[in-house]
């Protein structure tokens, strides 16, 4: 960026989303979608979920201020990494729907370049994303946090709903993006069977939506490797105790989604 | 027929030019093979090339281990224990080892299909004392043997070693270099090693064919006039004669006549196996690679598969017996040695794969078979299993060597197309990742300079860091309290480079002017044509601590710390700055402008022999010992802190994922590093998918991405930091654990714990 930009000026390249705040970039294999993918993990997030690992991704202001030219460079030159693997790009964070234009510039960009895509997101923000986006998007990601609202408030700060509204509109959409729902099993906090229960009644209810919608549910056990973010940020951490789920705790949730008729892992 | 060979540059093949001299009726071992030139001199290439038959299926087709199989191997896993308690099984501290010194020895002669073994018993090390007494010496001190009097007396005072010879003739500056682990690893006192001969010659051919061959060659060289370099020749051309004729003996010692070519597939596997037994039978070398024999073999099993005299199973269980065989190559060294190299290794390096000059895959039946003696003998370091990648290699066969990744980490990939551009595509690794035309070059083996050393010795004016002592030409130090500025630390740097190349150069000459004179690889030259291309193959360490301390000089704030003796010891440094492994250009250049310009510098100076120089950045497992002997650099690392391994990023600092990292060292280029660039990267198995077939097909994806793109080398280990630490803590339970370091996999339990520390402080990518 260059620095003469005045304040005002950043600001409106931000909303027109020539100019976003990213946190970090990896090329990650597996984990955030089909193949190697490059994941853009930008800065900012609505959600202030207790088992956050990415705390240091909370704050837009953490990040640091990339063009979405320079993004798509990126996306350019990892072509044949995505050719070779089968991958593409990942659209992470903090929260991607936070900075809505700057992810549509990037996402129409990497459609251009015939290169798979997809959103990693809470949903929270949903409406933010447009029509257009939708189109541009492969596959979502899309972390349920909670089946109960009152457990999602606890464990989020925020409401349920969205994100519920969200999913039921992926799944709506005539040739709409895939869809693999995330759960963070946190014990103490989201392993309730009834919660786990209402969660996977939900990813189920997609495909009956949109047949084939959810193609495949991922839990995911809480791990303690963002305890050391959270000190380093010197804020409190609520799960500073919590020990990751066992792995008869996490096979019982995974069964749940199961019985549902969901492929899950 | 003759072996004479056209010299021309490593770009292109060699190929014998003279025509059939009329003596050679047609062999009835050769029924049912294509005939062509390899018919009327040495051309194994040719041979494999109209007789292969390529395989595009999967690996169903395979056999498991036979009872045979499982019992001799048996037998000597439970001798493995007692081995790695005490360091060695046995020695025999009386025989100089030769082709013939040791009367036939067997593991259980009944049961086994291939026999042939070093000395008169498995795992009995032979003293090897032509490289250097000292070596000998302090082995058998060490693991409690006597030492023979008239053995120390003969090589010390009657016969001059290799390691004598080369002393003599020291320069002080490469003895003060030496001294100081600037100049570190030099063969000066054991084998150089890295020459393959072309076992697959006697197979083919049989020994008197290819003595024929030689007394031409030599014949040819009666007649040229006196030099120095002519009358080498004909001496070592004698020697290679004696050394087959011996060949032939030894064979004979175990009831087998390999004077003659081999009939069947399991003679062919014998006779190839004799080959490379008398190489290591006589020559402790580093590295005593096999060459490229899977598909070569191939054509002899498949000739008798179809004839119906063997079944799958049958030639499964001749491949598991030659591998059992290669797996217990030994060789008696100090435990220095293995300290600076890992356990204990020889590097039997054998290379599967690969495409064809003419498109068409190299890959057989019989590569799936090497590769399944994995499963079938359980996970090994040897022999050193290395798979040229390219994208253009069968679904099938990617799939599996994925597959056999995931489930041992004992497999290395390099790049098919990058070698072939430069030696051809009958070339094979030596050792790690040094590639070389089989038959037809060979490698003055140079192990490395400390590439960060010499960057401090640079700041330091030339002074040692640690020692305070005046190594490399008095220049002004760098001035105390000041940031360093990046030019005048470059330009520094720069000098001190020039002059490690000549000193460097200069230890080279004189140990393989030395190395050819007393400790002459006799037999595996014998397997080469007349005519040979040479390297000199230098080598970096510590490439990324010297490109993130030039990062660090450039893009922070570094200001040196001195101590009492006016000595740099220390750097306060603030600020941020990139690091070489996050695909990041502005760290990167630093590491690709390094190797530029030492490789450069080296192309300055005359060889030994006119070799062709080359470069590597490789460390085995020395940057352990490397980061040792060096002290704190401008990038943060403290001193006797490892180096990460060979052209690795440094431990930690590459961010951005596996194959971030493997593109950032990509971008080291091959045409600057020709002896070889080594990666080893480690992912944990969830990092690779959910499921079996997912992690399949990203692994093979991360391996087309990465050598089947720009990247030269990868080392890939597939393991959970769990298991490491468990088998720290329990190594009982993991006798058979295989990682990969730098070029080369060892039995982790072997490792020191310094270096099995080192391994758990790489990058593990993956999911969290």
């Amino acid at each position: 960026m260059p620095e003469t930009l005045t304040r005002s000026d950043t600001l409106a390249r931000m909303r027109s989303g020539e100019v976003g705040s990213v946190h970090s970039w990896e090329l990650v294999t597996a984990v955030d979608g089909p193949g190697t993918r490059l994941t853009t993990f930008l800065a900012g997030c609505p959600l202030r979920c207790l088992y956050c690992h990415n705390p240091d991704t909370l704050r837009m202001r953490d990040g640091e201020l990339v063009t979405a030219d320079d993004v798509l460079a990126r996306v350019r030159r990892y072509l044949p990494v995505f050719r070779a693997t089968g991958g593409g790009l990942t659209l992470s964070g903090g929260e991607v729907l936070m900075q809505p234009a700057f992810a549509a510039r990037i996402l129409r960009g990497a459609k251009e370049l015939g290169v798979h895509t997809a959103l990693d997101t809470s949903g929270y923000l949903g409406a933010n994303l447009t029509d257009a986006m939708l189109a541009d998007a492969d596959l979502v990601l899309l972390d349920v946090k909670s089946g109960d609202a009152d457990v999602y408030r606890w464990v989020t700060g925020r409401k349920l709903e969205p994100t519920l509204a969200f999913g039921r509109r992926l799944a709506a959409a005539v040739d709409g993006p895939e869809i693999w729902v995330r759960f963070v099993l946190v014990p103490g906090l989201t392993d309730d069977a009834a919660n786990v229960e209402r969660v996977a009644a939900y990813a189920a209810s997609l495909n009956r939506i949109r047949p084939g919608a959810v193609s495949r549910v991922e839990v995911l056990p809480f791990h303690q490797m963002g305890r050391t973010k959270w000190a380093a940020l010197g804020r409190p951490y609520a799960l500073e105790a919590t020990v990751p789920p066992s792995a008869e705790l996490t096979e019982r949730v995974r069964d749940q989604f199961r019985a549902h008729g969901l492929t899950t892992y | 027929m003759t072996t004479e060979t056209t010299r021309t540059d490593g770009a292109s093949r060699t190929q014998g030019d003279r025509p059939a001299s009329g003596t050679d009726a047609l062999h009835p071992a050769w029924d049912g093979f294509v005939s062509g030139p390899w018919q009327d001199h040495v051309d194994v290439r040719d041979f494999i090339q109209r007789n292969y038959t390529p395989y595009e299926g999967d690996a169903a087709f395979l056999a498991g281990p036979t009872a045979r199989t499982t019992h001799v191997w048996g037998t000597l896993s439970a001798m493995f224990p007692e081995e790695r308690e005490k360091g060695v099984y046995d020695v025999d501290p009386h025989t100089p080892a030769g082709i013939t010194a040791h009367a036939p020895g067997y593991i259980d002669k009944d049961a086994e299909l291939i026999v042939g073994l070093q000395t008169d018993a498995p795992l009995k090390r032979a003293i090897m004392p032509n490289g250097g007494w000292r070596m000998v010496e302090t082995s058998l001190e060490t693991y409690g043997y006597e030492v023979d009097p008239v053995l120390r007396e003969t090589f010390s005072k009657h016969r001059k070693t290799h390691n004598q010879g080369v002393f003599d003739a020291y320069p002080p500056a490469v003895r003060a270099a030496r001294s100081s682990h600037l100049i570190t690893g030099l063969p000066d006192a054991y084998g150089r090693g890295r020459i393959i001969g072309d076992y697959r010659r006697v197979a083919l051919y049989g020994v008197d064919a290819l003595i024929e061959a030689k007394e031409l060659d030599k014949l040819s060289l009666d007649t040229r006039p006196f030099s120095e370099e002519v009358v080498r020749a004909r001496e070592e051309h004698a020697e290679q004669l004696r050394a087959l004729a011996e060949l032939k003996e030894m064979a004979a010692s175990y009831g087998y006549d390999i004077s003659r070519p081999a009939v069947t597939a399991r003679e062919a596997v014998q006779w190839l196996y004799f080959a490379y037994l008398g190489a290591v039978k006589e020559q402790n070398g580093a590295a005593m690679s096999l060459g490229r024999t899977s598909t070569f073999l191939d054509v002899y099993l498949q000739r008798d598969l179809v004839a119906g005299r063997l079944t799958e199973e049958q030639a499964q269980e001749l491949v598991d017996d030659f591998v059992i065989k290669l797996r217990i190559v030994r060789f008696l060294r100090t435990p220095e040695y293995d300290a600076l190299f890992s356990g204990d290794p020889t590097w039997v390096t054998e290379t599967i794969g690969g495409m064809g000059d003419d498109g068409r895959t190299l890959v057989t039946r019989t590569s799936f078979r090497y590769l399944q003696t994995l499963y079938n003998l359980g996970p090994a370091p040897e022999p050193n299993l290395t798979v040229f990648w390219s994208a253009d290699l069968p679904r099938g066969f990617k799939d599996f060597c994925a597959q056999v990744s995931i489930d041992t980490s004992a497999v290395q990939y390099e790049s098919d197309a990058q070698i072939r551009a430069a030696w051809g595509d009958d070339a094979a690794i030596a050792c790690c990742v040094s590639p070389m035309a089989v038959g037809k070059q060979m490698q003055f083996f140079g192990a490395r300079v400390n590439l960060a050393k010499a960057l401090l010795y640079a700041i330091n004016g030339g002074r040692d860091e640690v020692s305070g002592k005046q190594v490399s030409p008095a220049f002004p130090p760098v001035e105390p309290g000041r940031a360093l500025d990046y030019d005048d630390v470059r330009a520094r740097l720069d000098t001190t480079m020039d002059w490690l190349a000549a000193t460097y150069v200069e230890a080279l000459n004189v140990i393989h002017y030395m190395h050819d004179r007393y400790a002459y690889e006799r037999l595996e030259m014998a397997l080469h044509d007349r005519d040979v291309l040479r390297t000199m193959a230098c080598g970096i360490a510590g490439l990324s601590v010297t490109a993130d301390s030039l990062s660090a000089i450039r893009y922070a704030t570094v200001t040196p710390v001195h101590d009492e003796r006016g000595v740099v010891v220390d750097y306060v440094t603030e600020g941020a700055f990139p690091t070489y492994g996050n695909d990041d250009d502005r760290a990167d250049a630093n590491a690709v402008e390094l190797v530029e310009s030492f490789m450069s510098k080296i192309r300055k100076h005359r060889t030994y022999r006119d070799a062709l120089p080359t470069q590597s950045v490789l460390t085995i497992t020395s940057n352990v010992v490397y980061g040792k002997a060096t002290g704190s650099t401008p990038d943060g690392r403290r001193a006797g802190e490892p180096f990460s391994p060979g052209a690795n990023p440094m431990n930690g600092r590459d961010t951005h994922g596996m194959l971030a990292s493997a593109l950032s060292v990509a971008k080291l280029p091959y045409g600057e590093a020709q002896d070889g660039i080594s990666l080893t990267s480690t992912v944990v198995p969830s990092g690779l998918g959910r499921t079996r077939e997912e992690q399949v097909a990203n692994l093979t994806g991360l391996l087309d991405a990465s050598v089947g793109g720009d990247g030269y080398h990868l080392n890939v280990n597939v393991l959970n930091r769990e298991t490491l630490l468990d088998a720290m803590e329990h190594p009982e339970s993991y006798p058979q654990l295989t990682i990969r370091v730098s070029g080369y996999a060892v039995n982790f339990v072997r490792l020191t714990r310094e270096q099995q520390l080192d391994v758990l402080s790489r990058t593990f990518h993956g999911a969290v």
